[in-house]
């Protein structure tokens, strides 16, 4: 991208939220919320003053060039960043009201569940992968686990599938079964949140289609955000999308609004293609 | 212009090839040889008695080594019980939580221990347990062989869990499991039949050690009861009948070489193998 | 998820933040237990070398460092000096070397270079058990099989051949440094092999696919590109062979013969450092006597440290330049 124009979107005040009666639904509904949220990889700093709310059960887009903090956003609603070295993050997050980063990280990651770009199904069984979660947080009973690891499978789509093999090890499933997996392990927990980096990009257009159905599904139980390079995909999906650009949130609104007539022209500039 | 290939350079590569490949086999001939001889020799001089007898008094024949043979089993069980906890959480804390600088000084000291002579190490253990006891014991051969064993303890386990890839880390962090709860219910199982042929490949290692066991077990001729009193191991058994006079001794010698170098070679290999066939395997 | 209320209520029982939790949660623990351990080892290697260095204190202030440069060793006396030791200590490693590296790098050439692929895997296998034998077992092989086999076909032809040599001068009565420095020599080779494959394996495909399509036989790209290319990292495993032969202490004083002489023959009976520690310090009595030996334990981990640190940097030098 020309010099300028770069120039230009950073210098930029901060992401406006919009100031408008559907925002005011917005952030009644809100399950997670951002103001002036910044992000530093060290010196270089990877987001820059982002604003948003996450309303409750929708399924929220975000998409964006690679590089443009979309991911790196995501992984700070669950706090997975702090795991890395020499990062740093300033603002003000929230969820359903409470400061996420006064909670016990442990506690934030189990309300806000995550399931990653690469499928990545512990070296254990079909059951255990899914039980985990809940053995970590304390939960043994064998009654429980296994009608919870039976629901989440169920959820996920994928419990005809694999009813009769729990016993079996993880990775004798197929790449899409295993990310279904990986969905059912999330949502064992019973996140209030689902974040999703890329959950389909390492998958073929079948498998792809069985997530997207899934995810509609879910959304009554839990709220979703989803990181996504394929527009097509957030334009399928999304109740709400978020374009992103160079650690800024460009636009956050209706997803219609945002691929039919959206408010800024960098924003239609990547969604007909212009550039990226 | 096509230069055709000189007959005199295809005869240096052959001849080339020839030499190297037989330096090669003189190598493994070797190999084969000490086996092979260990194996008749040793194989033939095998008979229950040696299992199951004390060592006759000198002039006597028709001895045993039954009491070295759990010697080495007592002393090999405190060796590992002190090498292995410290070697494997050391190896753990490298792998898992350390600065660069600190795993850099570790690393360096632990190779550094690895390459100190294990007669020296004999030495330090003499003078740290031996002394103050005022008497030899098992355990003094223990901790010997135990500090030898850490430095492996060490590079094993932090070779195997660093090849656990992290997105495994991060989907159990993503669940809310503490890291301490991540690395012990998803890190180390996923590691774990590497981590146990490292265990098993350095057990092999001291298990034939005869140095430091000289001054600090020292040897003893009949049963020995506890860990605090000298007593008889396989190696140093091996050693005292080797350079003595009698010729049936000698013969034990050869017995009690068989045992140890069967024992050495059988871990050796299946440990080699579990690797082989490991997640890490598919590198080498 | 009215269904799910149980589980819900247990999951969402708000978790009390700060240290006990912490405490309780098992993170502070596993990292202070860690830690300890990592420091453990720091503390056992010091101890060692205090250890050594104070026992070493009786015979340091007696003989100072001349305890180095001199000969006699007479526990009645209380004499002690340590170079017979050192002198037979470097002897016998130096001939050890001398077979095995000529030996040892041609064949890791062949393992590295010239052999297909799988028998190379195969004998690599083979080339580390053998590493895996014990050093009492390679004496118990020298005492019976290899001293005889010397005294019977090796030094008469040597003695015809080359007897004016002073190497190989004087009678032979089978424990010498000869016998010594053979046994070693078996016994460093498959370092010295698989060590240096690594390094040769480490070489860039690129390199070598570079002179084969320039039409280079498969020798020519060894010796003139892959060799000099690794180079350092041979000398690296040379080293290490070197470090491993000083402190071998079984299968040397089980054939070298347990004389403290210094003498140019090679068929002479001789002592090394590691042998005389082995064979006399549990019956050493006198202070001044154990603090001696325990000396010569120091000279030989100095020396083994200098030599290993060297070698470690040779190896990396390679490894980080081929990268």
């Amino acid at each position: 991208m020309a010099t300028p124009q770069r120039q230009q979107i950073l210098s930029e005040p901060v992401t406006p939220i919009p100031d408008t009666a559907e925002s005011a639904k917005m952030t009644a509904s809100s399950k997670l919320n951002a103001r002036n949220l910044n992000f530093y990889y060290g010196s270089f700093q990877a987001l820059h003053g982002i604003g948003i709310d996450i309303s409750s059960n929708k399924i929220t887009a975000f998409i964006g060039p690679s590089g443009c903090g979309k991911s790196t956003f995501l992984r700070t609603m669950n706090r997975m960043n702090e795991a890395l070295r020499n990062t740093r993050v300033e603002g003000d997050l929230r969820l359903d009201g409470e400061d996420l980063f006064s909670m016990d990280v442990t506690d934030v990651r189990r309300r806000v569940g995550m399931v990653f770009q690469k499928s990545n199904p512990f070296p254990k069984t079909i059951f255990d992968n899914v039980a985990y979660g809940l053995r970590v947080n304390g939960i043994h009973k064998k009654s429980i686990v296994d009608d919870a690891v039976e629901r989440s499978l169920q959820h996920a789509a994928l419990w005809a599938e694999v009813k009769d093999k729990l016993q079996k090890p993880a990775s004798a499933l197929s790449g899409g079964q295993q990310q279904r997996l990986c969905i059912a392990r999330a949502l064992a927990v019973e996140p209030e949140v689902l974040l999703l980096d890329e959950p389909c990009s390492a998958l073929d257009p079948i498998a792809t289609l069985k997530i997207e159905e899934l995810l509609f599904q879910i959304k009554d139980i839990t709220t979703i955000v989803i990181v996504t390079h394929n527009m097509q995909q957030a334009a399928r999906l999304a109740d709400y999308t978020g374009f992103f650009l160079m650690g800024k949130l460009i636009e956050f609104d209706d997803t219609k609004k945002i691929f039919q007539n959206p408010a800024r022209k960098e924003t239609e500039d990547y969604v007909t293609g212009r550039f990226g | 212009m096509m230069m055709e290939i000189s007959p005199k350079r295809r005869v240096v590569n052959a001849v080339m090839l020839s030499l190297s490949g037989i330096c090669t086999a003189l190598v493994i001939g070797v190999l084969f040889f000490i086996l092979g001889y260990l194996l008749w020799h040793g194989a033939s001089s095998l008979n229950l008695a040696f299992f199951t007898k004390l060592p006759k008094p000198s002039g006597e024949t028709g001895g045993g080594m039954a009491n070295a043979i759990v010697g080495s089993g007592k002393v090999l069980l405190i060796a590992a019980l002190i090498g292995v906890p410290i070697g494997f959480l050391a190896g753990v804390y490298l792998a898992e939580y350390s600065g660069r600088m600190f795993a850099f000084c570790l690393r360096y000291t632990v190779d550094l221990l690895n390459g100190v002579p294990s007669i020296v190490i004999g030495i330090v253990a003499y003078a740290l347990v031996v002394r103050p006891m005022k008497h030899f014991s098992a355990l003094a051969g223990g901790v010997a062989l135990g500090i030898m064993m850490i430095p492996i303890a060490v590079r094993t386990t932090e070779e195997f869990l660093r090849a656990i890839p992290n997105s495994m880390r991060e989907a159990a962090l993503a669940l809310g499991a503490t890291k301490a709860k991540t690395i012990f219910s998803v890190v180390i199982p996923a590691a774990i039949s590497g981590l146990l042929s490292g265990l098993m490949l350095n057990l092999a290692r001291v298990a034939g050690e005869t140095a430091p066991l000289l001054f600090t077990a020292l040897g003893n001729m009949f049963w020995s009861h506890g860990w605090l009193r000298p007593i008889a191991t396989l190696p140093v058994m091996i050693y005292n009948y080797a350079i003595a006079p009698e010729e049936d001794l000698h013969q034990q010698a050869w017995a009690a070489g068989f045992v140890l170098l069967a024992l050495v070679l059988v871990i050796n290999v299946t440990a080699r193998m579990i690797i082989a066939r490991g997640p890490a395997g598919s590198r080498r | 998820m009215a269904s799910s209320l149980y589980i819900g209520d247990r999951l969402h029982r708000p978790r009390a933040r700060g240290f006990y939790s912490r405490l309780t949660g098992g993170d502070e623990i596993a990292y202070l237990i860690t830690l300890v351990s990592a420091v453990t080892i720091f503390v056992i290697v010091a101890l060692l070398v205090g250890e050594l260095w104070s026992n070493s204190q009786p015979a340091i202030k007696a003989f100072g460092w001349h305890f180095l440069t001199t000969s006699t060793w007479d526990p009645n006396s209380g004499k002690f000096g340590a170079l017979p030791f050192i002198y037979g200590t470097c002897v016998t490693s130096f001939l050890a070397l001398l077979i095995a590296v000529p030996l040892g790098v041609a064949s890791s050439l062949f393992l590295a270079e010239m052999a297909p692929p799988k028998l190379s895997n195969v004998l690599t296998f083979l080339i580390e058990l053998l590493a895996a034998v014990p050093s009492v077992i390679y004496g118990l092989l020298g005492i019976f099989i290899l001293v005889p086999l010397i005294r019977d076909y090796l030094v008469p032809s040597l003695s015809k051949v080359a007897g004016f040599l002073p190497i190989f001068h004087g009678d032979f009565y089978g424990v010498s440094f000869l016998a010594a420095g053979l046994v070693l020599s078996v016994m460093v080779v498959p370092f010295i092999i698989s060590v240096s494959r690594e390094v040769l394996l480490a070489v860039p495909v690129e390199q070598r696919e570079a002179a084969l399509a320039l039409g280079a036989t498969k020798w020519e790209t060894t010796w003139q590109i892959v060799l000099p290319n690794a180079g350092t990292g041979i000398i690296g495993s040379i080293f290490l062979a070197l470090a491993r032969a000083l402190g071998e202490t079984m299968a040397v004083t089980m054939v070298i013969g347990n004389t403290p002489k210094i003498t140019a023959s090679l068929f002479s009976p001789g002592y090394s450092i590691a042998a005389v520690i082995a064979n006399e310090f549990a019956e050493a009595s006198g202070s001044l006597y154990v603090s001696s030996l325990i000396f010569l334990g120091l000279v030989l981990f100095g020396l083994t440290i200098v030599i290993n640190a060297l070698a470690r940097i040779l190896i990396l030098t390679t490894s980080r330049r081929g990268a």
